[in-house]
């Protein structure tokens, strides 16, 4: 059974629609690049996917679980799905190990000894363990976007998403980021990530989606996508015929 | 509850009210149009000017934002005359809008010109205009527009605040309410209508500042 | 006639300034709390309750404070008591200053980064509690100098309540100026001890708003 479907999923900014019906599978342990050109509804669709955003038509389906927009459903999704953000949102008033700690202690009610164990074996994980009392201004990017995996992953989500979490890195710093991301995914973990890094995609994902105008245009392992993309508009994304 | 609220009155005095209308709006016009000129004057001394007025321009602005406008009305209407200054209760009232707004005015578009890139002070001095050439033609106008909307919630402040110069027997709008509270019986309903109407000149203020500022500036807006 | 030395005026003044300060204190506090319960009218996700602290806000802010002590104070007279001027005086300053609190404290909130909104709700927070250990947090830092530069306000606010009969420093001025014929003096000395009051508050909001500014570019 898949662990995300979407279906027929809409989406509208007044007279706008960003979305204009998006169906995806997702299984277990599945990691999915989403590339597409700036605007196509790439972010739209995970904010959905997150409750972020809500839905106009169509439904999501996480884990069996239907998404819908009260606070009751939203806590239950985001309790299964997380989110990474270009931006990291880190919180600045609080310690990275605060960071990764608040969210355990508030949503889940984890006792304070517990949440802080767990938010050291996760920031061990990113490689930050030494790092638990700086605050998010004394990290450099790279450091502050590992912060807010282990915050993610301390929920101990079934799925992460990921938005272009490397493109506000300095070019020296997205390789640190992205081993992070290559690790959980050979832990199984279930990806979706919207990225420009194509060579990332190509080794790691186990499928690509390229979204063109609100649909997904073409979806496929990467080698046929990366080699033999099928659309015009896909080849033009990817470069090709400009030679 | 057993009151009973009464608005009969309203026929025979709406016109007292009218009149205390007007003179509000006489107060705020005087006072807004010198209050401003004051304002930028001042905010030039501090900015640009010479170094002498800039210590007195900016002890005059302390102490005005620092005491209530009721006792600079009333120091100016009552306490001015000991040195020999006499005036009528209209012009001292204007006198504290023009002092008051020129101090607040000041900070405010100080706040606008110090917002102002280098390079333009930079690129006046280039054409060689000197440099209050530059602040006349290059650097005033954005800085009004940078600071538009603080200047006319200051305004809109002033006249408001306006509602005590009544109280040195201005015959504006409180004046009028005062008045008719006193003959009508009904000081509640009485106060609850002028301030309706205080509200509606506040908001009428703030689209004439609005509408005002869409004509003096350029539509592109300089940041 | 008797006559008064300007230290006797003085005295006499500084005394009723009790009354300004304690008055102001009140209205400050008194102020601070019901502007966050308008503070939270106006951010929260129900649009009655946000349609209603705009209304109050544009209300208050909207129309004289001196029309609001006259509507307190004949308002109040209404419900049968006879009601005394400090507490007309301390109601509609109280009321007034929650509107001037709640719109710079929803300023502050605004300020806060769209971001921490989106990162605390995909953590699975409620409202309530991204509000409290994420949001306000945050908004509290940016929040304090305004805060202490409209506590000025506060104080320059009370010298109104004279009009209603309330026996402060405004009060006292013209009292004293009715027994001394002396109005350039007292109100002269009337002015200054405001500004003694108002002055070290206008500076402190203004240094700590530098060293927020600051820390800001620090970062
Ligand atoms: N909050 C919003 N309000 C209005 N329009 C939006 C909003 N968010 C995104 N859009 C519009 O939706 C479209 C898709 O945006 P987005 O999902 O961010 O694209 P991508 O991430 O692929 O660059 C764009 O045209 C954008 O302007
Ligand atoms: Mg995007």
């Amino acid at each position: 059974m898949s662990l995300i479907a979407v279906t027929e999923l809409k989406k509208r900014f007044g007279a706008n629609e960003v979305l204009k019906g998006i169906n995806l599978d997702i299984m277990p342990g599945e990691v999915i690049a989403i590339i597409g050109k700036s605007g196509s509804g790439k972010s739209t669709f995970l904010r959905c996917i997150n409750g972020l955003e809500t839905v106009d038509e169509g439904s999501i389906l996480v884990a069996g679980a239907q998404l819908l927009p009260d606070e009751v459903h939203l806590k239950a999704l985001r309790l299964k799905v997380g989110m990474i953000f270009q931006q990291f949102n880190l919180f600045p008033h609080l310690s990275a190990g605060r960071n990764v700690m608040l969210s355990q202690m508030v949503v889940k009610k984890t006792g304070k000894a517990q949440a802080e164990a767990m938010a050291r074996r996760q920031l061990e994980r990113v490689g930050l363990a030494h790092k638990f009392d700086a605050y998010p201004d004394e990290l450099s990017g790279g450091q502050q976007q590992r912060v807010a995996i282990a915050r993610a992953l301390a929920m101990e989500p079934i799925a992460l998403l990921c938005d272009e979490i490397t493109s506000a890195l300095d070019p020296e710093l997205v390789a640190e980021v992205l081993a992070v991301v290559r690790e959980l995914a050979a832990e199984g973990m279930t990806l979706m990530m919207v990225t420009h890094e194509m060579k990332f995609a190509r080794d790691v994902c186990s499928r690509v989606v390229f979204m063109h105008e609100g649909r997904v245009h073409e979806v496929g392992p990467p080698e046929e996508v990366f080699s033999a993309p099928k659309t015009v508009e896909l080849q033009r994304f990817l470069g090709h015929g400009h030679a | 509850m057993a009151y009973v609220f009464d608005f009969t009155w309203l026929a025979e005095y709406w016109p007292l009210l009218v009149k205390g209308v007007r003179i509000t709006l006489q107060l705020i016009l005087i006072g807004g149009v010198l209050g401003v000129a004051l304002g930028i004057a001042c905010a030039w001394v501090r900015a640009l000017g010479p170094k002498a007025l800039r210590v007195p321009v900016a002890i005059y602005v302390e102490l005005i934002r620092n005491t209530p406008f009721m006792i600079q009305l009333f120091f100016i209407f009552f306490g001015l005359p000991a040195l020999g200054l006499q005036m009528g209760e209209m012009t001292a009232a204007y006198i504290a809008m023009v002092v008051n707004l020129g101090a607040y005015g000041c900070e405010i578009i100080r706040a606008g010109i110090a917002a102002t890139p280098r390079g333009q002070f930079e690129a006046g001095a280039s054409l060689a205009m000197t440099p209050f050439e530059t602040f006349r033609h290059v650097v005033l106008v954005p800085s009004l527009q940078r600071i538009w909307p603080a200047l006319s919630s200051q305004i809109v402040i002033v006249m408001l605040g306006s509602a005590v110069t009544s109280q040195i027997a201005v015959e504006d709008l409180t004046f009028a309410a005062n008045f008719i509270q006193s003959r009508n019986f009904r000081a509640f309903e009485t106060y609850l209508v002028s301030t309706a109407l205080y509200l509606l000149l506040a908001i009428g203020l703030r689209q004439a500042m609005g509408l005002i500022g869409a004509a003096i500036f350029p539509k592109r807006s300089a940041r | 006639m008797i006559e008064f030395s300007t230290w006797d005026i003085l005295r006499n003044l500084i005394f009723a300034a009790r009354w300004t300060v304690l008055l102001s204190l009140v209205s400050f506090a008194g102020g601070g709390v019901v502007g966050l319960m308008i503070l939270f009218a106006r951010i929260s996700k129900s649009k009655a309750l946000r349609r209603f602290a705009i209304g109050y806000i544009e209300l208050f802010q909207g129309t004289p404070l001196l029309m609001q002590l006259f509507l307190a104070f004949f308002g109040l007279g209404l419900l049968g008591v006879d009601v005394p001027a400090w507490l007309a005086a301390g109601s509609a300053l109280i009321l007034w200053s929650a509107a001037f609190l709640a719109e710079i404290w929803r300023g502050c909130v605004e300020a806060v980064a769209k971001g921490q909104w989106e990162a605390s709700a995909s953590l699975g927070m409620g409202r309530l509690q991204q509000l409290r250990y994420v949001i306000l947090p945050q908004a509290l830092r940016v929040a304090v100098p305004p805060t202490v530069g409209f506590s000025v306000q506060v104080i320059k606010g009370t010298a109104l309540t004279s009009i209603i009969g309330f026996t402060e420093l405004s009060k006292a001025g013209t009292i004293v100026t009715n027994a001394t014929f002396q109005p350039f003096t007292v109100y002269g000395l009337v002015a200054l001890i405001y500004f003694a009051l108002c002055w070290p508050l206008s500076r402190y909001a203004h240094s700590l708003e530098r060293k927020l500014h600051v820390a800001h570019r620090g970062h």
